[in-house]
Formats: structure tokens, sequence, C-alpha cells
């Protein structure tokens, strides 16, 4: 059995290796080497969305509740934040992003609320009441926006301790950081007990309930971390990518984006948040610029695009069958099937 | 010796190879469109990116591109979506000789002030876009051309007065403004409120929330209301929700005045009969009658290069707003070349051109457009331009004007954003400017 | 003093408008109660259904005819739907299941405009929207003309559910799957009928809101409308629908109208998923839902 063993912390640290390359690289390369669009236009939103998704898959992967109103804790953050920077101009932007991240989280729990009492799809048609609401409530009350008539804010500049993040590999640099750490720290979180007992209300409710897991704490405090780092998210998306915050960019296309994210990239896995934001943000920009460069002078932009929304949605339903588990699952096998070593150590 | 020819058809291909890229590059202005032809507003796009190309077309085909500098311009699905556009945007600005900007969308221009600024790229919002952005003193690259939202409230309202017969004649009168519940929706509240102020009439605002396929509620109320008028500030499917609601509940379609957003066909033709007698506010008339609509027919749609896949809609509202919207970019890009030469400019030359876009009457007559739109008068600080604005009444099957160029009061709106574009000036930190005469940046 | 008749007023339309939401929520309760799947691409199927009548209309063909052409598209839809999407997806979870509806809507969408194209089309059914007065309240023609298409269709449906063979093995499979797998009926086969059903139900759906709002792409909008119905009535109770849709409309209405202004209007859009939130604390799973039993 040593051998075993050994093989396996073996392909563990050699996959954390391999995570530590990575993110090597995503400092220490990319900001130098990548292109204006790459870190604009790619990256950072790639960036955000993930940590959207790592959010909602706290809540929906490991915790099993379903929710369609993401994007609603996207908005709250991103107006806490606003708000926060407008009106105490003296707290540190940090400071803001976390106290944004709180917001969303305290929100979080009372649209949880109902979750005591719904189970699978009624909770989930019941997180639209937190959509719909929370996209009037910030259209409606200008205070919101400050007033601003047309209800649309530019973004405050990015800085901390008088270091200003304009260009675009220090916005990336920034929001890789972030969501570095709120990755590292959902982990921890994961990890706990109060991970444990996600993964025990997930699996059975009432049997969670008779080995005494507090089923009201429990739920309630998936909600507000996933509402929190959701929160967060929105603050990344609108400082950092967008720097524009308007209320309509929250739309429930963007609460439905983030939910494929987790089932494209698979659920209860955080690495499968990133994966499958990269599929969700990569994919469809690669799409389009491999037709127009192809069939560009042929159709119109109008036909790619819908060509696009069928192969997109095929894609998605093929993906669904072929690997319910997600693009990880794909990914796990792959890495097996490098080290054949291992293979027997793998559950068939 | 062959060796030695050889040599020399190839020294003098590369020649020709070589000045031609220089050629190619020296002599093309290029436009990056952020369009949408996909999604819930893909009429609204294809019609007006289609107009916009088509004129480009004309120049390219007529004229052989301005003063002998090609148009050249690539398209970028948005879907009407913020974040697409900022993606097109960052993908495409890199591209030589970028002329403007022309999103046609709130979202993505307010996504872009940051950008364009710094890139010094004029940004061009015609019929819409960022009120404040019309005083240039602290936005210099941004232009509401023709119109912006308050001057449309003012020009609906100064309407509905000559209509009852004076503005004193406003006062006791009802207005119901029936908007979208979006930030587009309820940026004239206060602009109404002002005016209701001040004319005397009385004014009540109602919302309907987005997308606006049910409007049972809200109609009901305005029959309970009982208004002299109902503004309509509606977008896409609201419309002709609207207008089948206002007949369901007997109101007359004649009393409804719908502004720029809902002055196409795409927001009457669904609602069928009950759409007929509505009027809306517009800032270029429909139809093809125009000299300029019937080059385009001969040239661009004659040699097969037309943009709309259905030719009826040639002529149409948002046809016509892509066709006004090529004028406006194309004579800004010539009235720079004429301080700049004959070249391709840069964005802050373009800028210059659009500070300077001075079309009156007789410059717009000579372009064919006579009828289509009125004048612009755009200086380095009024960055909207003075655009007049006409009324037209559907009839069941087109639209027909039914008033004068109507002047909306600019002077009355002017402080109004003078103060907002000061706040933005103290919040971003901008140094407003004092004179048109600053640096032109190469 | 206060205004009964506009009181009254209000009521009728909302609940007269509620039918209409029914009208999309059947095609909901149709599937989730054979197959489980929350149908998320029912707005895109009626957007479609629409989409290719009123095209085929444009087109020259006459009104019966198109009628037929459509419907036998959304016959090969919902059974290329079954063997495509769902058969490929069975015993997933239903968040997996209603992923894949997702997709499927894209698919449906974007094909439905690549066919015929992104233009707005206006629709006319011959039924005008102009109103008569009873009593001092203004009703509409066409809206009591989509009652009476919604009560004919849930009574066919009755009439189907509880006469033929095939409504049988229906009620037979909402019951209990493995059972009527054990019995011999061919899931995939009432699977397709069920996609079909809601195809056909989608067509209705489609032609009368289009009717309303023209033939567009924010036609597949109108199933935000129907969700606070299900989650009112119920997902898998058609009763449920029906009455679940005239609350909705009577709530959503009586909401705007009376509470609206107290938030400065425009709540309608949350207002239905409150009441249905309201309610399901109550009772979660809705007016008219099965109850969930859960085993140890």
């Amino acid at each position: 059995m040593p051998t075993l063993i050994s093989a396996k912390s073996n392909w563990f640290s050699s996959e954390a290796l391999w995570i530590g390359l990575v993110i090597v690289a995503a400092y220490g390369i990319i900001p130098l080497a990548g292109t204006d669009y790459l870190l604009d236009a790619v990256l950072t939103p790639f960036l955000a969305l993930s940590l959207a998704a790592v959010g909602l898959n706290v809540l929906t992967g490991y915790a099993g509740q379903v929710s369609l109103g993401s994007a609603a804790f996207l908005a709250v953050g991103a107006y806490a934040a606003y708000n926060l920077h407008l009106r105490f101009p003296a707290l540190p932007l940090l400071i803001d992003l976390v106290l944004a991240g709180g917001v969303a989280a305290a929100i979080g729990i009372v649209f949880g609320l109902p979750s005591l009492r719904l189970r699978g799809f009624y909770l989930a048609v019941s997180t639209l009441a937190a959509q719909f609401f929370v996209q009037w409530a910030l259209t409606k009350f200008s205070w919101f926006s400050n007033d601003n008539p047309s209800g649309v804010i530019d973004a405050p500049t990015l800085s901390i301790g008088g270091v200003a993040f304009t260009s675009p590999a220090e916005r990336y640099v920034f929001t890789l950081t972030v969501v570095i750490v709120l990755t590292l720290l959902t982990l921890r979180l994961l990890r706990s007990q109060s991970g444990r007992n996600f993964i025990a209300v997930r699996d059975h409710e009432i049997a969670a309930r008779v080995i005494g897991v507090p089923l009201l704490r429990t739920k309630l405090l998936a909600f507000a971390a996933s509402s929190f780092l959701i929160g967060v998210a929105g603050v990344l998306w609108a400082f950092a990518y967008l720097r524009t915050v308007e209320p309509a960019g929250f739309n429930l296309d963007r609460s439905f984006q983030i939910l494929f994210i987790i089932i494209i990239g698979g659920l209860a896995s955080l690495r499968g948040s990133f994966i499958g934001a990269a599929f969700i943000v990569v994919f469809p920009l690669l799409l389009s610029r491999i037709g127009a460069a192809l069939l560009g002078s042929v159709f119109d932009s109008g036909v790619l695009e819908m060509s696009q929304r069928i192969v997109i949605g095929g894609l998605i339903i093929v993906f669904l069958s072929a690997e319910p588990r997600g693009l990880i699952a794909l990914w796990d096998r792959a890495w097996a099937a490098i080290r054949p070593a291992n293979r027997s150590l793998l559950p068939s | 010796m062959n060796v030695m020819r050889r040599l020399k058809v190839l020294a003098a291909a590369l020649a020709v190879g070589l000045a031609s890229t220089l050629a190619a590059r020296a002599d093309e202005q290029f436009f990056p469109l952020q369009s949408y032809r996909v999604g819930p507003y893909a009429a609204g796009g294809t019609g007006f990116f289609g107009g916009f190309i088509d004129y480009l077309n004309l120049i390219n085909i007529r004229d052989g591109g301005i003063n002998g500098v090609k148009l050249t311009w690539d398209e970028g699905e948005t879907q009407y979506e913020v974040e697409r556009g900022v993606e097109v945007y960052e993908r495409l600005k890199s591209r030589p000789g970028i002329a403007a900007w022309n999103p046609l969308s709130v979202g993505i221009a307010y996504a872009m002030i940051d950008r364009i600024s710094k890139d010094k790229v004029p940004l061009i919002t015609i019929n819409h876009g960022r009120t404040d952005s019309t005083d240039g003193r602290v936005f210099p690259y941004v232009f509401p051309l023709l119109l912006n939202p308050y001057s449309e409230t003012s020009g609906i309202v100064n309407y509905i007065a000559s209509r009852e017969g004076g503005a004193d004649k406003l006062k006791g009168k009802k207005i119901v403004v029936l908007y979208h519940g979006s930030p587009y929706g309820k940026e004239t509240i206060p602009i109404y409120k002002l005016l209701a102020d001040k004319y005397g009439f009385e004014l009540e605002q109602i919302e309907v929330p987005h997308p606006g396929n049910e409007q049972q509620s809200q109609w009901l109320s305005i029959r309970r209301a009982k208004p002299d008028y109902v503004v309509l500030r509606g977008w896409g499917v609201m419309n002709p929700v609207a207008l089948k609601t206002a007949q369901k509940v007997g109101f007359p379609a004649d009393h409804i005045i719908g502004n720029v957003w809902s002055n196409s066909e795409e927001d009457v033709i669904p609602a069928g009969d009950a759409a007929k007698g509505y009027i809306a506010i517009t800032t270029q008339a429909s139809g093809a009658e125009y000299p300029v609509l019937q080059e385009v027919i001969k040239s661009v749609y004659g040699a097969n290069k037309g943009n709309l896949e259905d030719k009826k809609r040639i002529g149409s509202v948002y046809h016509n707003l892509g066709i006004v919207n090529g004028i406006l970019n194309v004579e800004a890009v010539r009235i720079a070349q004429a301080k700049f030469g004959k070249r391709t400019l840069t964005g802050d030359e373009v800028r210059w051109g659009f500070e300077h876009l001075q079309l009156d009457p007789a410059r717009v007559e000579a372009l064919g457009a006579k009828g289509l739109f009125h004048s612009i008068n755009v200086t380095w600080d009024n960055h909207e331009g003075d655009g007049r604005v006409t009324f037209q009444q559907w009839d069941g099957s087109k639209w027909k004007v039914v008033s004068d160029w109507i002047a909306p009061d600019w002077a009355a709106l002017r402080p109004i954003i003078e103060k907002s574009s000061a706040a933005y000036a103290k919040e971003h930190s901008i140094k407003i400017r004092a004179s048109g005469d600053d640096q032109v940046g190469q | 003093m206060f205004d009964y008749q506009f009181l009254l007023e209000v009521l009728i339309g909302g609940l007269l408008s509620g039918v209409m939401y029914s009208l999309v929520a059947i095609g909901f309760v149709l599937i989730y109660k054979t197959s489980g799947v929350l149908n998320f691409a029912q707005g895109a199927m009626l957007l479609f259904a629409a989409l290719t009548f009123v095209s085929l209309v444009e087109r020259g063909a006459p009104f019966l005819a198109a009628l037929a052409a459509t419907l036998v598209i959304m016959v090969v839809l919902g059974i290329a739907t079954e063997r495509l999407v769902l058969r490929p997806l069975v015993n997933q979870p239903p968040v997996t299941l209603f992923m894949a509806t997702l997709g499927l809507s894209y698919v449906i969408e974007g094909a439905a405009q690549l066919l015929w194209g992104t233009q707005v089309h206006g629709l006319d059914i011959g039924i005008s929207d102009a109103p008569f007065e009873v009593a001092g309240v203004l009703i509409s023609r066409f809206d009591l003309f989509a009652a009476a298409v919604a009560g004919s269709l849930v009574a066919l449906f009755a009439l189907f559910f509880r006469y033929t063979r095939t409504g049988l093995s229906f009620r037979a499979v909402a019951d209990d799957q493995f059972a009527a797998l054990a019995v011999g009926l061919r899931l995939p086969r009432v699977w397709a009928a069920v996609w079909i059903v809601a195809g056909i139900v989608a067509l209705v759906g489609g032609l009368l809101w289009g009717a309303r709002l023209g033939v567009q792409f924010s036609l597949s909008l109108v199933v935000l409308k129907a969700l606070p119905v299900l989650v009112l009535g119920g997902f898998d109770s058609i009763t449920g629908a029906i009455v679940g849709g005239l609350l909705v409309g009577a709530i959503e209405k009586l909401a705007e109208v009376y509470v609206g202004p107290l938030f400065g209007g425009g709540i309608e859009a949350w207002a239905a998923y409150v009441a249905a939130l309201a309610l399901l604390l109550i009772r979660p799973s809705g007016l008219f839902g099965q109850k969930l039993v859960e085993r140890v």
C-alpha cells in the first residue's frame, strides 16, 4: 500500500505544481506578454465571472440550493461598492470591496430564507424574485446611482494606498489577486466543518438533520458566503472590467450564464468554475473570430451570430449528455490518461 | 542577363507592392461598427447600421471616398449588450485610421466614454446618449448629435403646445408620460417636471416594467386619469403593446405622442390598426424620395452592394437615421480634411471636424438631404448642434410628416446640462476647456 | 369615495391578462408533469411557432395551410427534441435538464431568426382589440377570445387525458415513471407525444401573444410571466396553471394600480413573484402541486 499512497500524493502534488505554475505564469508572464485586448476584454471578465461561479458553486454545487438570481448579487456588490466609495471617500478601496461583499451577503441571507421551506425549482423560481426586485430597486431609486439622470454610473479608478491600477495589465493583476485570495479562502471554508455541513445538506437534508447539522445556519451560511463572493465579483466586473455600472447588465441572462459556467465546468468543483468560465467567456469569442475570418465575407455579422448561437446551444446539450459531471470530469480523466500509473487509483 | 531582368521585375513588383500598402494605409478612414443584428433590438440595429453602411458605400462608389480617402468599416456583433460592446471596442481599437465610434446604445456609449477620451477618438451618439455630454467643454470627444434626451422632451412639449394653439394654452392640460422602466426611460423625469411647472400643465409619469409586454394596469390608470395627451417613451416591444392596449381602453391614438425611440415602422406595424393616427417625434423624415436616398438606391443597391436584406426597408425611420448618421460622419471628416489635409486623419483631427460640423439648410440641400433632416450647427462647446425635430403620423402604411421643423428650448435646458457636466468634471477632475482652440493631437 | 367600478375593471382586466399567462404556463406543466423537466425553451418554441406561421402567411400561404404547416413543423420539433435532447439526458438531475433546455432555447431562437430573419412582424388573426362596454366596464373582444381558446384547450386536454390511450399513459407516467415502465409503457414515446402537445400549446400561445405583441424576438420573454404562475399553481397541475394564471394576472394589476403608487410604480415585474413566494411559505408545492413525500 505505501506505493499507492505515495502515488496518490504524487498525483495531487503534481496537480498542485501545475496550478502553481499557472499562477506564476498568470502573474509573471501574462501581464507582460498579453495584449491589451487579451487582458482587458478576455482575462479580466473571465476572472470576474470565475469568482461569481465559485460563489454560485458554493451554494448550488456544494450546498445543493439552485439559484437563478446570481446577477442580482453581482449588481448589489457593484452598487454597494460604488455608494461606499462615493459616500465614505475616506474608506480604502479594499474595505469597500469587503463591505460590498458584506452587503451582498446580507441581502443573500434575506433571499435565502425561503430555502428553509422550498426545494428544487420552487426555490429556483423564488430566487427570481431577488433577480427582479434588485434590478427594479436599483433603477427605481436614483439614490443608488447618485441621482445620475440616466442611472448609469462611472466606476471610480481602482487604487490601493495611493497606487492606482489604471492600465489593463494593472487591472488584471488586481482582479487576479482578489480572485486568488477569495478562492483560497473559499477552499478553506469548504474544507471546514461548515463545508462538510453544506455537502450533508445537499446529499440528504433529513439525514443531515438527524446527524445534527444545523439546517438553518448551514443554509443561510451557504447563501451568505455565496452572495459575498458573487458581490465581490460584481465589484470586479463593474470596476475593473466594464468601468461603468448599469442595472441592465445584471439581467437574467447573466444569472443563467453563471449557472451555465458551473454546470458546464462541473458542480462542486472550484477548478470546474474556472474551466467553465473559460469555456463560456472564451469559446464564443473564438467562435466569432473564426466565423468572421472564414465566412465574414460571405455572411453578415447577424447571420454569423445566429449560427454561433445555434452552435453554442447545441454544444451545451452535447456536453451535458456526454459528460454530465462537467468539463472538470473530462479534465480529470485526461490527467489520469497522461499518468497511466494512477489509473488504478481512480474509481472506474 | 536573365537574372538581372528577374531581379528588376522583382524590385518593381516590390516597389509597387510597397507603394500600394503605403497608399492603402494613407488613404483609408476606418469606421468600427458595434452593430446589433441579433436579439431583441435587431430591427433597430439592422436598419441603422444598414443605412450607415449604405451611405459609406455610396461615398466610396460614387465619389471614390472622401477626397480620395476610401472609407472602410468592420462590424462586431453586440446584441445591444454592454460587455460585448466593450469586447468589440477592445478588439477594433488598435485598427489604423479610426474616424469615430457609433454604437447606437446608451449603455455601450457610457462604458466607452473613459476609453475613447483616453484614446482621443470621437464617440457619436446620434439622437441618444448622455445628455450632459452636450457640453463639449467637459466632454471633448462625445457628440450626442442632433438631439439629446432633454431637447427631445422640450420638442415634444413644444409640439403639443403648437397643437393646442400656443404655449399659454398648455395651462390646465393634463399629460401622462408612459416610460420604459430603465435608466433610459427615467432620464427625462425631471425635465418633464420642470416643463410642467414652467407651462402649468398637469403631469403624471407612469412606469412600464421591462420589457413591457403587459400594460393593462398602466392604461387603466391612464383611462382613469383622462389625460389630454400621452407621451410614449418606449423601447422595443413596449411600443406596439402600448398602442394596442390604448385601443383596448379606448384612448385615441392621435393623442399619443411617441418619443424618438418609439417612432419607427417596427414600433407600429405589430400594432396593426391600433397604430393608425399615432404621432411620433423624429429628427429625420422617413421615405425614399430624397435625392440622397435615390442615389443610394441607384449606386449602392443597383451595384448589389446594399446592406438591407429587405429592400422594402429602404427609407424606413431607422434606415434614414443611419443615412443621416453617415452624412454627419462623412461631412465631419470632410471638414477636418479641409483643415488638416486630404489624408487619413487621426481621431483627434476628426474630433475637430465634428466640432466644426456646421451644415446649414443650403448645404443639406446640396447633399441631397433637403427635407430629410433640417440642419446642424455643432461647436466646440455645443456638441448636440441645435438639431430640429419634426412630427410624423402613421397612416396605417407609412409615416407622414405633420409639422414644421420645431426647435426645442435649448436655452432653458443648457443650465441643467452645465450643472450636470460640472459635477462630472469635478468627480473626474477634468479641466473644463475654455475655448475650442486647444491642441489637436496627431 | 372609493371607486368600485374601477376596481372591478382592474380586476377583470387582470383576470383576462392572466388567461394569456396560463396559456404559456400550460406548456410548462405538460412537460414537467411527465418528464420532470422545467422546459425553459417553451418561450423559444412559442417564438418559433409564431414566426414560422407569420412568415408563411407573409409569403402568401393561406391561413389554414400556414397553420397546418406550422403544426407539422412543431410536431417534428417535438420528436427531435425528445430524440436529441431528452433521451441522451435521461436520469440526469433536474438542474442539468433545465440547463439543457436553455441550450435548446438558444438553438431554437437562433434557428428561428436564421430561417425567418430578425424583422418585426404584425400578426392579425382577425380578432380586434377594440373594446365593448358592459355596465361601464370595458372588455376587449380579443381578451374574451383568448379566454375562450384557453378554456377549450383545457377542456380538450381533460377529455384527452380521460378518454384516450395516450392520455392515460401520460397520467400513468406522471404518476409513477417506474410503475409505468413496469406495465410496459414506452416512456420515449410518451415523452415525444408530450413534447408535441407542448409544441401545439406553444403554437396557440404564440399566435395569441403574437397578435398582441407583434411577432418578434421579445415574444420569447413571455416565459417570465409564466414562471410565477407555475410557482403559484404548482409545476405539475393544469388546473393550477389556469387558477395560478388568473391569480397572477389579478394580483399584478391590483398591486400595480393600488400599491404601485406608494413606490412610484413599476412593481409589476416582481409583485407576482413576491405573492407567489408568500404563498409558497405556507404551501411549499403551490396551490395545486403534488406534495413532495420524502422518504428517508
